[in-house]
């Protein structure tokens, strides 16, 4: 394989493997947050047990998650130097910005949380777990406008005499409108992870508490807890269906191929079915194989513009288009291909939504089965709530590769309302002075390492969700000569 | 001035803060074993950084952030250009970051004394690489006409660089004996302060000695002798600091070491950011810094955000102030990597 071939899998290994950790830190570390502000305001223990249970496991995802970020800030000058020259003068901002609003905030107030319980304040204490949980989200929505801005570029402009895109407008840039539904997007998928997670857990615990002893006093807290989820899944769910919608109507504006495929839709057609299931040669060279066998008339078309009957470009007729507007071929004379991976971005897009409907049947069966002071004891409640857990993770990383791989053959994908020259092919974006060997060194290094930490933060994670709510004792401050143990050390 | 002088300096500032702080971080690792000793020992020493580690790393992604935005070229000709050794640094920083969160997440001496290695192992790789990484920076590399590394591995790897190698690795183990002298209390003190006596030694002659190389062969100003100076007079103080048992007067005069140092290094490189060896094809704080509109953007908010940081960092340090001793240090959870079988009596 060639060095750009081998960069852009390394850049697919480590974000993926980084941004399925992320949204449960993102959504879990509010969640957290509610869970510990409902006990220092009731004074109610339980909701003290489950702010250290669900927030031990918040940690131990915490860690991976920045050791995995870490590689991110570096590696668009490690691997893609030519896509950074290009971009840094816009692009840059909001990574420095996210450095300086949003890690510092998190990782300094998550280090006082942790270590604070015995040494600030009941209020100061819960303020830092919010201050964390805040500055994760700020954390998203920086990275969040960087990457809308790969997607649609705004407030930047081509210098001829420097060859890069130069910014024009920061505000423009932080309120790109890709960015204003991508972000909530997002956020609320970090919800659904997260609501799906607490659920999930509680669930567990609810059936193996209530066949070692119906009376079990914990299982009034892990019905709280499964309920809390599940509502908080089934706002998240929602506000999931609705940002999407809403995006998936500006991405047919702004990356219109991008959604055909995702569509399968090679002929222009009006009005445009939607496809569950399609055969033929999706990958390959010969779309006019693909046939779709199961289909929702009009639905592409009401997605696409809200209007049922409404045409809808295919990939054949918007190949031509952005041929004739961005060159029909690169300068070494090879004929530019604009339709992205068909079967990626096909099947991506329906495992991102399909996935996401076990949360909303957990979420439904558990306010079914706790209603009336209900506690869940089915067996194969157990088994939805474990396989379930997993999904929505699945799903916002099947989303990420749809929208990253769907932008190929950019990296920078041209706005069609903008200026034609703000726009950067993948293949110009590596870094020429890294060669192919180095790449495949890096590359091979991250995955072995990633691969072993995996299995210790699944473990643990499985370890610690096994071990259920610990019981706790209520947090004293220390007084300065207290010569005593710590209630926490590493 | 410039603005995009004012960012060399800010990032300079940056590196500043990264390497007094995270400075530190890895002597302290380092140290784990020769200080700490038994496993109570070792806590002893591993929480005297647990709650302010991770925001000390922010240091260095945001100057890693601030050089993207305001430098962009350097950001790409350097990254790229280090990269077997970045990749080094990058994976000593991964697993160190999980190996201080889940070393004590499981009631085994086996699981722990693993994660032990890795803790240590992780914190004299960056000790060693980034004076490695800044000594070729002074030196200068090679570029070629488009700014791009030309060089290969083993050209990083010269002896002048090395041996900045072994300055940073120096200043670190004994900023690092300094701050647990600080920080803990009883044997472990003791144990520390004796470390920092004899490291800070080390750390005049080694840094002294490279200082002065850079300064002559390499500085393309002479003010910098000025930093040269500094650094010395800070580590010969320091050193005195220990000697005496003033040790809050030795951390502050390590760490003014650490800003004479970084001084020598952004000081004898400018005006470039990163000089090639023909200097035609040197990058500059001009030929490769952002438009005025993003630096004047940064500028706002670097100026508005830095005094914050400091701020609630400060904070965390005051809340985090009391020494830590063997007495301190809680037994482990029970927990074991295997659930024990609960016996339904």
């Amino acid at each position: 394989m060639e060095a750009l071939e081998l960069a852009r899998w390394q850049f697919g290994i480590t974000t993926v493997y980084h941004f399925v950790l992320v949204p449960l830190t993102i959504g879990l570390s509010m969640l957290v947050a509610i869970m510990q502000t409902a006990w220092v305001r009731t004074g109610n223990e339980k909701w003290l047990r489950l702010t250290k249970f669900y927030g031990k496991l918040l940690l131990i995802n915490f860690a991976l998650g920045v050791a995995t970020g870490i590689v991110q800030e570096f590696q668009f000058g490690m691997n893609w130097s030519e896509y950074s020259r290009f971009v840094g003068d816009v692009f840059g901002a909001p990574l420095a910005m996210e450095a300086l609003l949003a890690f510092f905030l998190e990782s300094t107030f998550l280090g006082l949380w942790i270590f604070g319980w015995d040494r600030l304040p009941k209020k100061v204490h819960l303020a830092t777990v919010w201050a964390f949980s805040i500055g994760s989200l700020l954390s998203a929505y920086f990275i969040i406008a960087a990457n809308s801005w790969m997607q649609h570029p705004v407030g930047a402009e081509y210098n001829p005499e420097t060859g890069r895109a130069e910014m024009n407008d920061i505000g423009a840039v932080l309120t790109n409108n890709t960015t204003l539904v991508a972000f909530p997007h997002v956020i609320a998928t970090a919800f659904l992870v997260a609501g799906t997670f607490v659920a999930g857990i509680a669930v567990y615990w609810m059936v193996r508490r209530h066949r070692e002893d119906a009376a079990h006093q914990d299982l009034s807290m892990y019905r709280t807890a499964a309920r809390f989820g599940a509502v908080v899944m089934l706002l998240a769910g929602v506000a999931v269906i609705i940002t999407g919608d809403i995006q998936a109507k500006l991405m047919f504006k702004q990356q219109p191929i991008k959604m055909a495929a995702a569509e399968g839709l090679v002929d222009t057609e009006q009005p445009a079915p939607f496809s569950l299931l399609a055969i033929g040669n999706l990958a390959g060279d010969d779309p006019s194989s693909v046939k779709h066998i199961l289909e929702i008339p009009g639905l592409t078309s009401y997605l696409a513009t809200g209007d049922w009957n409404a045409e809808v470009t295919g990939l054949d007729d918007l190949q031509e288009q952005y041929a004739e507007r961005y060159g029909a071929t690169t300068p070494d004379g090879e004929e530019i291909e604009y339709r992205p991976n068909l079967a990626v971005t096909y099947w991506t897009f329906r495992l991102m939504i399909g996935l996401a409907a076990f949360s909303a049947a957990l979420a439904l069966a558990i306010l079914w089965f706790t209603r009336k002071k209900g506690v869940v004891t089915q067996g194969w409640m157990k088994t939805l709530a474990l396989v379930s857990l997993p999904m929505p993770f699945l799903a916002a990383s099947f989303g990420w590769i749809f929208t990253e791989m769907g932008r190929q053959p950019f990296v920078v994908a041209p706005n069609p309302t903008g200026s034609d020259q703000v726009m950067l092919m993948t293949l110009f974006g590596y870094s020429t002075s890294v060669s192919a060997g180095e790449v495949l060194t890096s590359m091979i290094t991250f995955t072995l390492v990633y691969a072993t930490l995996a299995v210790f933060w699944f473990r643990l994670m499985q370890r610690y969700a096994v071990e259920g709510a610990p019981v706790v004792e209520e947090p004293v401050v220390r007084k300065d000569d207290d010569q005593s143990p710590l209630s926490f050390a590493y | 001035m410039e603005l995009a002088d004012f960012w060399f300096i800010l990032i300079a500032v940056l590196w500043t803060g990264y390497l007094v702080l995270e400075g530190f971080d890895f002597g302290v690792g380092m140290l784990m074993p020769i200080i700490g000793r038994s496993n109570k020992g070792r806590r002893v020493v591993l929480n005297t950084i647990g709650p302010v580690w991770d925001g000390n790393e922010v240091w260095l992604l945001t100057a890693g952030g601030a050089t993207f935005a305001a430098f962009p070229e350097w950001y790409a000709t350097m990254f790229s250009g280090f990269y077997l050794p970045l990749l080094l640094i990058l994976v000593a920083l991964i697993v160190r970051a999980v190996a201080i969160e889940y070393r004590g997440k499981i009631n085994d001496q086996t699981w722990r004394t693993r994660w032990d290695y890795v803790i240590i192992g992780s914190a004299w790789v960056p000790s060693i690489l980034w004076g490695v990484a800044f000594a070729n920076l002074v030196r200068g590399v090679n570029l070629d006409a488009d700014h791009q590394y030309v060089g290969n591995f083993f050209d990083l790897l010269s002896p002048f660089a090395l041996l900045g190698g072994l300055v940073t690795l120096a200043i670190f183990l004994s900023h690092g004996a300094i701050f647990l002298s600080l920080k803990t209390d009883g044997e472990i003190r003791e144990r520390a302060e004796a470390f920092a006596r004899k490291a800070s030694v080390a750390a005049i002659v080694v840094a002294g000695v490279w200082a002065v190389w850079a300064q002559l062969a390499y500085s393309r100003n002479t003010w910098t002798w000025g930093a040269v100076v500094l650094a010395a007079v800070a580590l010969v103080g320091a050193w005195l600091a220990t000697v005496k048992g003033r040790f809050g007067f030795a951390f502050v005069a390590n760490a003014v070491a650490i800003v004479g140092a970084v001084v020598l290094i952004f000081g004898s490189m400018y005006p470039n950011v990163m000089p090639a060896i023909d200097p035609a094809n040197s990058l500059t704080v001009d030929n490769a810094s952002s438009t005025d509109y993003t630096l004047t953007v940064m500028t706002w908010v670097a100026v508005v955000m830095t005094p914050i940081v400091l701020l609630y960092q400060a904070w965390t340090y005051w809340v985090f102030r009391k020494r830590l001793s063997m007495e301190h240090i809680p037994e482990h959870s029970e927990l074991t990597f295997f659930p024990k079988r609960k016996t339904n009596a």
